[in-house]
Protein backbone atom coordinates (compact mmCIF):
# COMPACT_ATOMS: atom_id res chain seq x y z
CA UNK A 1 0.00 0.00 0.00
CA UNK A 2 2.55 2.83 0.87
CA UNK A 3 4.83 2.30 -1.95
CA UNK A 4 2.30 2.18 -4.06
CA UNK A 5 1.16 5.64 -3.14
CA UNK A 6 4.88 6.79 -3.15
CA UNK A 7 5.23 5.36 -6.59
CA UNK A 8 1.89 7.29 -7.63
CA UNK A 9 3.78 10.76 -6.18
CA UNK A 10 6.86 9.81 -7.83
CA UNK A 11 4.46 9.89 -11.35
CA UNK A 12 3.08 12.85 -10.73
CA UNK A 13 5.95 14.44 -9.73
CA UNK A 14 7.23 13.19 -12.94
CA UNK A 15 4.48 14.51 -15.22
CA UNK A 16 4.51 18.00 -14.00
CA UNK A 17 8.35 18.03 -14.75
CA UNK A 18 7.51 16.91 -17.91
CA UNK A 19 4.85 18.89 -19.04
CA UNK A 20 6.79 21.93 -17.51
CA UNK A 21 9.83 22.03 -19.04
CA UNK A 22 7.33 20.67 -22.50
CA UNK A 23 5.69 24.10 -22.15
CA UNK A 24 8.56 25.64 -21.81
CA UNK A 25 10.04 24.69 -24.70
CA UNK A 26 7.07 25.13 -26.97
CA UNK A 27 7.04 28.56 -25.96
CA UNK A 28 10.32 28.96 -26.88
CA UNK A 29 9.61 27.18 -30.08
CA UNK A 30 7.01 29.67 -30.47
CA UNK A 31 9.08 32.61 -30.11
CA UNK A 32 10.81 31.54 -32.96
CA UNK A 33 7.86 30.56 -35.21
CA UNK A 34 6.15 33.63 -34.67
CA UNK A 35 9.25 34.97 -37.11
CA UNK A 36 8.71 32.69 -39.49
CA UNK A 37 5.13 33.00 -40.10
CA UNK A 38 5.45 37.09 -40.06
CA UNK A 39 7.59 36.93 -42.74
CA UNK A 40 5.76 34.05 -44.59
CA UNK A 41 2.32 36.05 -44.26
CA UNK A 42 3.68 38.71 -46.23
CA UNK A 43 6.26 38.18 -48.38
CA UNK A 44 5.15 34.20 -49.20
CA UNK A 45 9.07 33.32 -47.84
CA UNK A 46 10.20 30.46 -45.81
CA UNK A 47 13.27 32.40 -44.37
CA UNK A 48 15.82 29.69 -44.18
CA UNK A 49 17.90 32.32 -42.31
CA UNK A 50 15.63 32.80 -39.08
CA UNK A 51 17.07 30.00 -37.21
CA UNK A 52 20.60 31.24 -37.54
CA UNK A 53 19.76 34.87 -36.57
CA UNK A 54 18.61 33.10 -34.05
CA UNK A 55 21.94 31.28 -32.98
CA UNK A 56 23.80 34.74 -33.44
CA UNK A 57 21.59 36.39 -30.83
CA UNK A 58 23.00 33.50 -28.64
CA UNK A 59 26.54 34.35 -29.58
CA UNK A 60 25.62 37.98 -29.45
CA UNK A 61 24.20 37.28 -25.78
CA UNK A 62 27.57 35.90 -24.20
CA UNK A 63 29.92 37.97 -26.09
CA UNK A 64 27.83 41.03 -24.70
CA UNK A 65 27.41 39.66 -21.22
CA UNK A 66 31.09 39.20 -20.76
CA UNK A 67 31.56 42.74 -21.23
CA UNK A 68 28.53 44.60 -20.39
CA UNK A 69 26.07 44.23 -16.92
CA UNK A 70 23.25 42.08 -17.89
CA UNK A 71 20.70 44.87 -17.69
CA UNK A 72 22.35 46.13 -20.68
CA UNK A 73 23.52 43.95 -22.34
CA UNK A 74 20.54 41.39 -22.85
CA UNK A 75 18.52 45.00 -24.14
CA UNK A 76 21.72 45.33 -26.58
CA UNK A 77 21.10 41.45 -27.92
CA UNK A 78 17.67 42.46 -29.33
CA UNK A 79 18.95 45.77 -30.76
CA UNK A 80 21.65 44.01 -32.49
CA UNK A 81 19.27 41.17 -33.45
CA UNK A 82 17.18 43.33 -35.16
CA UNK A 83 19.68 45.09 -37.23
CA UNK A 84 20.74 41.84 -38.68
CA UNK A 85 17.43 41.10 -39.42
CA UNK A 86 16.83 44.45 -40.67
CA UNK A 87 20.05 44.71 -42.67
CA UNK A 88 19.30 40.20 -44.10
CA UNK A 89 16.28 41.97 -45.73
CA UNK A 90 17.60 44.73 -46.83
CA UNK A 91 20.47 43.20 -48.57
CA UNK A 92 19.62 39.63 -49.62
CA UNK A 93 15.71 39.99 -49.86
CA UNK A 94 14.79 43.33 -51.33
CA UNK A 95 16.60 43.94 -54.09
CA UNK A 96 14.91 40.02 -55.13
CA UNK A 97 11.75 41.74 -54.83
CA UNK A 98 10.51 40.97 -58.69
CA UNK A 99 12.10 37.39 -59.17
CA UNK A 100 10.85 34.32 -58.78
CA UNK A 101 10.41 32.80 -55.13
CA UNK A 102 12.34 30.00 -55.56
CA UNK A 103 15.72 33.04 -55.98
CA UNK A 104 14.48 34.81 -53.10
CA UNK A 105 14.47 31.43 -51.08
CA UNK A 106 18.00 30.48 -52.89
CA UNK A 107 19.05 34.14 -50.89
CA UNK A 108 17.97 33.05 -47.76
CA UNK A 109 19.50 29.64 -47.80
CA UNK A 110 22.79 31.36 -48.68
CA UNK A 111 22.28 34.10 -45.85
CA UNK A 112 21.81 30.61 -43.44
CA UNK A 113 25.15 29.43 -44.36
CA UNK A 114 26.79 32.95 -44.48
CA UNK A 115 25.75 33.76 -40.91
CA UNK A 116 26.66 29.80 -39.46
CA UNK A 117 30.46 30.20 -41.62
CA UNK A 118 30.56 33.88 -40.02
CA UNK A 119 29.60 32.28 -36.90
CA UNK A 120 32.64 29.54 -36.74
CA UNK A 121 34.88 31.91 -38.00
CA UNK A 122 34.55 33.81 -34.86
CA UNK A 123 33.94 31.59 -32.61
CA UNK A 124 36.50 29.14 -34.04
CA UNK A 125 33.99 26.20 -33.95
CA UNK A 126 34.36 25.52 -30.58
CA UNK A 127 30.95 25.06 -28.46
CA UNK A 128 30.60 28.67 -26.53
CA UNK A 129 28.78 28.45 -23.26
CA UNK A 130 25.68 30.26 -22.47
CA UNK A 131 26.13 32.62 -19.44
CA UNK A 132 24.62 32.08 -16.07
CA UNK A 133 21.65 34.92 -16.10
CA UNK A 134 20.79 35.47 -12.65
CA UNK A 135 17.13 34.65 -11.87
CA UNK A 136 16.40 33.05 -14.74
CA UNK A 137 18.75 30.39 -14.10
CA UNK A 138 18.10 29.86 -10.17
CA UNK A 139 16.19 26.93 -9.43
CA UNK A 140 12.31 26.84 -7.93
CA UNK A 141 10.37 24.13 -6.39
CA UNK A 142 7.01 23.64 -7.96
CA UNK A 143 4.69 20.98 -6.78
CA UNK A 144 7.46 18.80 -5.13
CA UNK A 145 10.20 19.14 -8.84
CA UNK A 146 12.79 21.02 -9.21
CA UNK A 147 12.99 23.53 -11.92
CA UNK A 148 14.55 26.71 -13.21
CA UNK A 149 13.10 30.19 -13.38
CA UNK A 150 13.20 30.42 -17.00
CA UNK A 151 10.65 27.16 -17.01
CA UNK A 152 7.92 28.87 -15.29
CA UNK A 153 8.56 32.35 -17.15
CA UNK A 154 8.79 31.20 -20.27
CA UNK A 155 5.24 30.57 -21.13
CA UNK A 156 3.84 33.43 -19.34
CA UNK A 157 6.49 35.92 -21.16
CA UNK A 158 5.44 34.13 -24.75
CA UNK A 159 1.85 34.63 -24.04
CA UNK A 160 2.37 38.59 -23.12
CA UNK A 161 4.56 39.19 -26.51
CA UNK A 162 1.68 37.36 -28.22
CA UNK A 163 -0.84 39.71 -27.07
CA UNK A 164 0.66 42.47 -27.67
CA UNK A 165 1.49 41.35 -31.04
CA UNK A 166 -1.46 40.47 -31.63
CA UNK A 167 -3.13 44.15 -30.27
CA UNK A 168 -0.39 45.58 -32.80
CA UNK A 169 -1.49 43.65 -35.57
CA UNK A 170 -5.14 44.13 -35.25
CA UNK A 171 -5.91 47.40 -33.41
CA UNK A 172 -2.77 49.63 -35.34
CA UNK A 173 -1.92 51.51 -38.45
CA UNK A 174 0.44 49.67 -38.98
CA UNK A 175 -0.69 46.54 -38.46
CA UNK A 176 -3.49 47.51 -40.76
CA UNK A 177 -0.97 48.20 -43.38
CA UNK A 178 0.39 44.61 -42.48
CA UNK A 179 -2.64 42.41 -43.10
CA UNK A 180 -3.29 44.49 -46.45
CA UNK A 181 0.07 44.14 -47.83
CA UNK A 182 0.14 40.60 -47.24
CA UNK A 183 -2.98 40.17 -49.24
CA UNK A 184 -2.24 42.64 -52.04
CA UNK A 185 0.90 44.46 -52.85
CA UNK A 186 -0.19 46.20 -55.55
CA UNK A 187 -3.39 47.57 -54.07
CA UNK A 188 -1.75 48.79 -50.82
CA UNK A 189 0.60 50.86 -52.70
CA UNK A 190 -2.83 52.68 -54.34
CA UNK A 191 -3.31 53.42 -50.55
CA UNK A 192 0.00 55.27 -50.08
CA UNK A 193 1.37 51.72 -47.91
CA UNK A 194 5.04 51.85 -48.24
CA UNK A 195 5.53 48.12 -49.16
CA UNK A 196 9.35 48.05 -47.55
CA UNK A 197 8.69 49.98 -44.40
CA UNK A 198 5.90 47.36 -43.67
CA UNK A 199 7.95 44.29 -44.76
CA UNK A 200 10.86 45.86 -42.42
CA UNK A 201 8.84 45.68 -39.54
CA UNK A 202 8.02 42.37 -39.76
CA UNK A 203 11.40 40.99 -40.17
CA UNK A 204 12.10 43.53 -37.14
CA UNK A 205 9.25 42.30 -34.75
CA UNK A 206 10.48 38.10 -35.77
CA UNK A 207 14.30 38.92 -34.77
CA UNK A 208 13.28 41.04 -32.08
CA UNK A 209 11.26 37.57 -30.95
CA UNK A 210 13.80 35.64 -31.70
CA UNK A 211 16.42 37.49 -29.38
CA UNK A 212 14.40 36.58 -26.65
CA UNK A 213 13.61 33.52 -27.63
CA UNK A 214 17.47 32.87 -27.47
CA UNK A 215 18.20 34.16 -23.94
CA UNK A 216 15.19 31.70 -22.72
CA UNK A 217 16.24 28.92 -24.74
CA UNK A 218 20.51 29.05 -24.57
CA UNK A 219 19.91 29.31 -20.45
CA UNK A 220 18.50 26.08 -20.59
CA UNK A 221 21.28 24.67 -23.57
CA UNK A 222 24.53 26.04 -22.15
CA UNK A 223 26.57 25.48 -25.51
CA UNK A 224 26.05 27.10 -28.44
CA UNK A 225 27.89 26.11 -31.50
CA UNK A 226 27.99 27.76 -34.94
CA UNK A 227 24.88 24.85 -35.85
CA UNK A 228 22.45 25.62 -33.01
CA UNK A 229 20.05 27.65 -34.73
CA UNK A 230 19.61 24.60 -36.90
CA UNK A 231 17.35 22.60 -35.28
CA UNK A 232 15.30 24.91 -33.02
CA UNK A 233 14.64 26.91 -36.47
CA UNK A 234 13.54 23.91 -38.22
CA UNK A 235 11.26 22.86 -35.26
CA UNK A 236 9.92 26.79 -35.26
CA UNK A 237 9.50 25.69 -38.68
CA UNK A 238 7.65 23.06 -38.72
CA UNK A 239 5.43 24.44 -35.75
CA UNK A 240 4.73 27.18 -38.27
CA UNK A 241 3.34 25.27 -40.93
CA UNK A 242 1.69 22.69 -38.13
CA UNK A 243 -0.59 26.04 -36.88
CA UNK A 244 -1.23 26.60 -40.89
CA UNK A 245 1.57 29.11 -41.65
CA UNK A 246 0.81 32.45 -41.84
CA UNK A 247 -1.34 32.71 -38.69
CA UNK A 248 -0.08 33.57 -35.21
CA UNK A 249 -2.01 31.79 -32.83
CA UNK A 250 -1.27 28.67 -35.12
CA UNK A 251 2.24 29.18 -34.51
CA UNK A 252 2.09 29.66 -30.98
CA UNK A 253 -0.24 26.39 -30.60
CA UNK A 254 1.55 24.21 -32.82
CA UNK A 255 4.44 25.07 -31.17
CA UNK A 256 3.64 24.10 -27.56
CA UNK A 257 2.20 20.92 -29.25
CA UNK A 258 5.62 20.29 -30.56
CA UNK A 259 7.34 20.92 -27.35
CA UNK A 260 5.35 19.46 -25.08
CA UNK A 261 5.19 15.84 -27.51
CA UNK A 262 9.04 16.16 -27.75
CA UNK A 263 9.74 16.65 -24.20
CA UNK A 264 6.98 13.77 -23.57
CA UNK A 265 9.18 11.25 -25.55
CA UNK A 266 12.23 12.20 -24.59
CA UNK A 267 11.18 11.55 -21.10
CA UNK A 268 9.81 7.94 -21.86
CA UNK A 269 11.65 5.56 -19.49
CA UNK A 270 15.25 4.86 -20.82
CA UNK A 271 14.29 0.73 -21.47
CA UNK A 272 12.29 1.64 -24.06
CA UNK A 273 14.81 3.32 -26.24
CA UNK A 274 12.63 5.89 -27.91
CA UNK A 275 14.07 8.80 -26.86
CA UNK A 276 16.62 9.02 -30.21
CA UNK A 277 13.47 9.36 -32.05
CA UNK A 278 12.14 12.35 -30.32
CA UNK A 279 12.84 14.46 -33.73
CA UNK A 280 11.85 11.86 -35.96
CA UNK A 281 8.85 11.95 -34.30
CA UNK A 282 8.21 15.87 -34.69
CA UNK A 283 8.50 15.13 -38.49
CA UNK A 284 6.15 12.31 -38.45
CA UNK A 285 3.65 14.39 -36.90
CA UNK A 286 3.70 16.98 -39.22
CA UNK A 287 3.25 14.64 -41.72
CA UNK A 288 0.22 13.00 -40.38
CA UNK A 289 -1.68 16.45 -39.33
CA UNK A 290 -1.05 17.97 -43.33
CA UNK A 291 -2.04 14.65 -44.45
CA UNK A 292 -5.27 15.69 -42.96
CA UNK A 293 -5.55 19.11 -42.76
CA UNK A 294 -2.97 20.26 -45.67
CA UNK A 295 -3.75 24.07 -44.44
CA UNK A 296 -2.33 23.33 -40.95
CA UNK A 297 -4.42 23.55 -37.92
CA UNK A 298 -5.81 27.61 -38.41
CA UNK A 299 -4.37 28.39 -41.63
CA UNK A 300 -6.54 29.40 -44.53
CA UNK A 301 -7.91 27.10 -46.96
CA UNK A 302 -5.28 28.18 -50.83
CA UNK A 303 -8.82 29.00 -52.55
CA UNK A 304 -9.49 31.76 -50.66
CA UNK A 305 -8.31 34.20 -52.69
CA UNK A 306 -10.77 37.12 -54.28
CA UNK B 1 -12.29 77.86 -63.39
CA UNK B 2 -10.27 75.93 -66.07
CA UNK B 3 -7.17 75.01 -64.06
CA UNK B 4 -5.82 71.40 -65.55
CA UNK B 5 -5.57 68.93 -62.29
CA UNK B 6 -4.16 66.10 -64.76
CA UNK B 7 -1.70 67.09 -67.91
CA UNK B 8 -0.28 63.85 -69.62
CA UNK B 9 2.11 64.70 -72.46
CA UNK B 10 3.40 62.17 -75.14
CA UNK B 11 3.08 59.10 -72.15
CA UNK B 12 4.78 55.73 -73.48
CA UNK B 13 4.35 52.40 -71.56
CA UNK B 14 6.18 49.35 -73.09
CA UNK B 15 6.21 45.68 -72.07
CA UNK B 16 9.65 44.41 -72.86
CA UNK B 17 9.32 45.22 -76.95
CA UNK B 18 5.97 45.80 -76.80
CA UNK B 19 4.68 49.67 -76.79
CA UNK B 20 1.20 49.19 -74.98
CA UNK B 21 0.60 53.27 -74.71
CA UNK B 22 2.47 55.48 -77.90
CA UNK B 23 2.53 58.94 -77.02
CA UNK B 24 -0.77 59.78 -75.40
CA UNK B 25 -1.94 63.76 -74.83
CA UNK B 26 -4.45 64.85 -72.76
CA UNK B 27 -5.93 66.47 -70.08
CA UNK B 28 -8.88 66.64 -67.11
CA UNK B 29 -9.81 70.27 -66.09
CA UNK B 30 -10.59 70.63 -62.00
CA UNK B 31 -14.44 69.56 -61.76
CA UNK B 32 -14.88 67.54 -65.02
CA UNK B 33 -15.22 63.88 -65.92
CA UNK B 34 -13.24 62.77 -68.47
CA UNK B 35 -13.76 58.81 -69.73
CA UNK B 36 -11.05 57.15 -71.96
CA UNK B 37 -12.69 54.84 -73.82
CA UNK B 38 -11.62 51.76 -76.12
CA UNK B 39 -11.30 48.00 -76.93
CA UNK B 40 -9.72 45.66 -74.59
CA UNK B 41 -6.03 45.74 -74.61
CA UNK B 42 -5.92 49.32 -76.14
CA UNK B 43 -4.03 50.31 -73.50
CA UNK B 44 -6.26 52.17 -71.28
CA UNK B 45 -5.25 50.59 -68.09
CA UNK B 46 -1.78 50.84 -68.83
CA UNK B 47 -1.74 54.34 -68.77
CA UNK B 48 -3.66 54.86 -65.91
CA UNK B 49 -1.13 52.71 -64.26
CA UNK B 50 1.90 54.90 -65.19
CA UNK B 51 -0.08 58.06 -64.15
CA UNK B 52 -0.56 56.23 -60.57
CA UNK B 53 3.43 55.08 -60.37
CA UNK B 54 2.47 51.46 -60.64
CA UNK B 55 5.11 51.09 -63.37
CA UNK B 56 7.31 53.32 -65.09
CA UNK B 57 6.46 54.87 -68.09
CA UNK B 58 9.78 54.74 -71.27
CA UNK B 59 8.56 58.46 -71.92
CA UNK B 60 6.44 61.24 -71.30
CA UNK B 61 5.12 63.52 -68.73
CA UNK B 62 2.34 63.45 -66.07
CA UNK B 63 1.70 66.45 -64.18
CA UNK B 64 -0.88 67.00 -61.37
CA UNK B 65 -1.51 70.44 -60.65
CA UNK B 66 0.98 71.96 -62.66
CA UNK B 67 3.71 69.58 -60.66
CA UNK B 68 5.48 66.83 -62.14
CA UNK B 69 4.97 63.42 -60.76
CA UNK B 70 6.08 61.13 -64.01
CA UNK B 71 7.98 58.29 -62.25
CA UNK B 72 7.57 58.95 -58.46
CA UNK B 73 6.78 56.12 -56.29
CA UNK B 74 3.19 55.49 -55.78
CA UNK B 75 3.46 57.40 -52.40
CA UNK B 76 3.93 60.34 -53.32
CA UNK B 77 1.68 60.00 -55.96
CA UNK B 78 -1.06 59.14 -53.24
CA UNK B 79 0.15 61.76 -51.07
CA UNK B 80 -0.52 64.21 -53.89
CA UNK B 81 -3.68 64.04 -54.18
CA UNK B 82 -4.47 61.30 -56.86
CA UNK B 83 -6.68 58.41 -55.36
CA UNK B 84 -7.24 55.12 -58.14
CA UNK B 85 -10.43 52.44 -57.80
CA UNK B 86 -8.01 49.85 -59.03
CA UNK B 87 -10.01 47.14 -61.76
CA UNK B 88 -11.23 44.31 -60.40
CA UNK B 89 -11.96 46.17 -57.25
CA UNK B 90 -8.95 44.70 -54.91
CA UNK B 91 -10.56 45.50 -51.57
CA UNK B 92 -8.80 43.50 -48.89
CA UNK B 93 -10.82 40.53 -48.28
CA UNK B 94 -9.42 40.08 -44.69
CA UNK B 95 -10.21 43.73 -43.40
CA UNK B 96 -13.36 44.52 -42.28
CA UNK B 97 -15.24 47.38 -44.44
CA UNK B 98 -14.89 50.03 -41.82
CA UNK B 99 -10.80 49.45 -42.14
CA UNK B 100 -11.20 48.78 -46.09
CA UNK B 101 -12.46 52.52 -46.03
CA UNK B 102 -10.10 53.55 -43.57
CA UNK B 103 -6.63 52.51 -45.43
CA UNK B 104 -8.24 54.56 -48.22
CA UNK B 105 -6.88 57.39 -45.58
CA UNK B 106 -3.76 55.32 -44.57
CA UNK B 107 -1.72 58.35 -45.62
CA UNK B 108 -3.69 61.12 -44.26
CA UNK B 109 -3.30 61.84 -40.09
CA UNK B 110 -6.68 63.97 -39.60
CA UNK B 111 -10.09 62.99 -38.15
CA UNK B 112 -11.57 60.70 -40.64
CA UNK B 113 -15.24 60.79 -39.14
CA UNK B 114 -16.68 63.78 -41.75
CA UNK B 115 -14.89 61.41 -44.34
CA UNK B 116 -16.81 58.20 -43.09
CA UNK B 117 -20.17 59.92 -42.91
CA UNK B 118 -19.59 61.40 -46.47
CA UNK B 119 -19.12 57.86 -47.99
CA UNK B 120 -21.58 56.18 -45.91
CA UNK B 121 -23.96 58.50 -46.98
CA UNK B 122 -23.30 57.40 -50.39
CA UNK B 123 -23.11 53.76 -49.77
CA UNK B 124 -25.65 53.11 -46.68
CA UNK B 125 -24.95 49.37 -46.98
CA UNK B 126 -21.64 49.80 -46.17
CA UNK B 127 -22.39 51.31 -43.08
CA UNK B 128 -24.74 48.43 -41.65
CA UNK B 129 -21.80 45.96 -42.93
CA UNK B 130 -18.93 47.60 -41.66
CA UNK B 131 -17.75 45.20 -39.02
CA UNK B 132 -18.15 42.23 -41.73
CA UNK B 133 -15.03 41.52 -43.39
CA UNK B 134 -14.66 42.81 -47.14
CA UNK B 135 -14.66 39.02 -49.04
CA UNK B 136 -17.93 38.90 -47.41
CA UNK B 137 -19.53 41.46 -49.50
CA UNK B 138 -21.65 40.82 -52.60
CA UNK B 139 -19.59 41.97 -55.98
CA UNK B 140 -21.50 45.53 -56.41
CA UNK B 141 -20.84 46.34 -52.83
CA UNK B 142 -17.48 45.51 -53.24
CA UNK B 143 -17.48 48.27 -55.87
CA UNK B 144 -19.05 50.29 -53.78
CA UNK B 145 -16.36 49.86 -50.94
CA UNK B 146 -13.62 50.24 -53.64
CA UNK B 147 -15.09 53.69 -54.75
CA UNK B 148 -15.67 54.66 -51.01
CA UNK B 149 -12.21 53.68 -50.36
CA UNK B 150 -10.47 56.06 -52.83
CA UNK B 151 -13.13 59.08 -51.90
CA UNK B 152 -11.72 58.35 -47.90
CA UNK B 153 -8.12 60.16 -49.81
CA UNK B 154 -9.88 62.97 -50.51
CA UNK B 155 -8.13 62.89 -53.97
CA UNK B 156 -7.73 65.57 -56.37
CA UNK B 157 -8.27 63.47 -58.94
CA UNK B 158 -10.43 60.09 -58.63
CA UNK B 159 -9.85 57.86 -60.97
CA UNK B 160 -11.33 54.45 -61.87
CA UNK B 161 -9.94 51.66 -64.17
CA UNK B 162 -13.42 49.88 -65.41
CA UNK B 163 -15.84 50.37 -62.42
CA UNK B 164 -18.29 48.81 -64.41
CA UNK B 165 -16.51 45.19 -65.14
CA UNK B 166 -18.25 41.85 -64.04
CA UNK B 167 -21.07 43.73 -62.44
CA UNK B 168 -25.24 43.09 -63.45
CA UNK B 169 -26.57 45.91 -65.19
CA UNK B 170 -28.68 47.21 -62.95
CA UNK B 171 -25.51 47.16 -60.43
CA UNK B 172 -23.82 49.22 -62.89
CA UNK B 173 -26.20 51.86 -63.14
CA UNK B 174 -26.51 52.29 -59.80
CA UNK B 175 -22.19 52.35 -59.75
CA UNK B 176 -22.50 55.11 -62.80
CA UNK B 177 -25.66 57.24 -60.80
CA UNK B 178 -23.05 57.62 -57.82
CA UNK B 179 -19.91 58.80 -59.97
CA UNK B 180 -22.39 61.45 -60.87
CA UNK B 181 -23.41 62.16 -57.85
CA UNK B 182 -19.54 62.06 -56.44
CA UNK B 183 -18.62 64.60 -59.58
CA UNK B 184 -21.41 66.79 -58.53
CA UNK B 185 -20.18 67.15 -55.29
CA UNK B 186 -17.03 68.68 -56.56
CA UNK B 187 -14.59 65.64 -57.42
CA UNK B 188 -13.03 65.51 -60.51
CA UNK B 189 -12.63 61.78 -62.26
CA UNK B 190 -11.04 60.34 -64.58
CA UNK B 191 -13.00 57.15 -65.84
CA UNK B 192 -11.86 54.31 -68.40
CA UNK B 193 -14.53 52.07 -69.00
CA UNK B 194 -15.08 49.71 -71.87
CA UNK B 195 -19.18 50.20 -71.27
CA UNK B 196 -18.69 53.09 -73.77
CA UNK B 197 -22.43 54.15 -73.67
CA UNK B 198 -22.65 54.72 -70.43
CA UNK B 199 -19.21 56.34 -69.51
CA UNK B 200 -19.99 58.84 -72.43
CA UNK B 201 -23.19 59.41 -70.47
CA UNK B 202 -22.03 60.81 -67.57
CA UNK B 203 -18.69 62.52 -69.33
CA UNK B 204 -18.00 66.36 -69.96
CA UNK B 205 -15.15 64.97 -72.04
CA UNK B 206 -13.84 61.62 -73.92
CA UNK B 207 -11.16 60.40 -75.67
CA UNK B 208 -11.28 57.40 -77.76
CA UNK B 209 -8.04 55.10 -77.25
CA UNK B 210 -7.05 52.69 -80.31
CA UNK B 211 -3.66 50.73 -80.68
CA UNK B 212 -2.07 53.06 -77.77
CA UNK B 213 -3.16 55.96 -79.24
CA UNK B 214 -5.70 58.85 -78.96
CA UNK B 215 -8.11 58.80 -82.30
CA UNK B 216 -11.03 60.92 -81.04
CA UNK B 217 -11.95 62.82 -78.77
CA UNK B 218 -14.66 65.28 -77.96
CA UNK B 219 -17.32 66.19 -75.54
CA UNK B 220 -19.51 63.06 -74.11
CA UNK B 221 -22.84 63.58 -76.45
CA UNK B 222 -19.99 64.40 -79.88
CA UNK B 223 -18.75 60.89 -79.66
CA UNK B 224 -22.11 59.30 -78.50
CA UNK B 225 -23.20 60.83 -81.98
CA UNK B 226 -20.40 60.13 -84.02
CA UNK B 227 -20.81 57.43 -86.44
CA UNK B 228 -17.67 55.58 -86.02
CA UNK B 229 -18.25 54.89 -82.74
CA UNK B 230 -21.60 54.19 -82.85
CA UNK B 231 -20.21 50.90 -85.05
CA UNK B 232 -17.02 50.19 -83.20
CA UNK B 233 -18.18 50.80 -79.42
CA UNK B 234 -22.05 51.35 -79.13
CA UNK B 235 -23.30 48.31 -81.00
CA UNK B 236 -25.16 50.28 -83.28
CA UNK B 237 -26.37 48.70 -86.31
CA UNK B 238 -24.71 49.82 -89.48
Amino acid sequence: MGTLACGKVHIMEYVISVLLSGISVGGQYALIAIGYTLVYGILRLINFAHGDVFMVAGLLGIYLTATLPIPVSLPLVIVFTVLLGFTIERAAYKPLREAPRMSVMISAIGVSYLLQNTATYVTGGQPMTYPTIPFLSDTVNVAGTQTKWVVIITPFLVLILVTFLTMLINRTKVGMAMRAVSKDFETSRLMGIRINSVISVTFIIGSALAAVGSTLFFTNYPAITPMAGAMPGLKAFVAAVFGGIGSIPGAVIGAFIIGICETIIKGLPSNWDVSVFSDAFTFALLIVILAFKPQGLFGEAAADKV
Amino acid sequence: MSEDVLKINDLKVRYGGIEAVRGISFFVKKGEIVTLIGANGAGKSSTLRAISGLIKPAGGKVELEGEDITAKDSTTIVSKGLMMVPEGRRIFPNLSVLENLKIGAYLRNDDLEEDLNMVYGYFPRLKERSWQAGGTLSGGEQQMLAVGRALMGRPKLLMMDEPSLGLAPIVVQDIFEIIKRIHENGTTVLLIEQNANMALHVADRAYVIENGKISLEGTGKELLADEKVQAAYLGARG
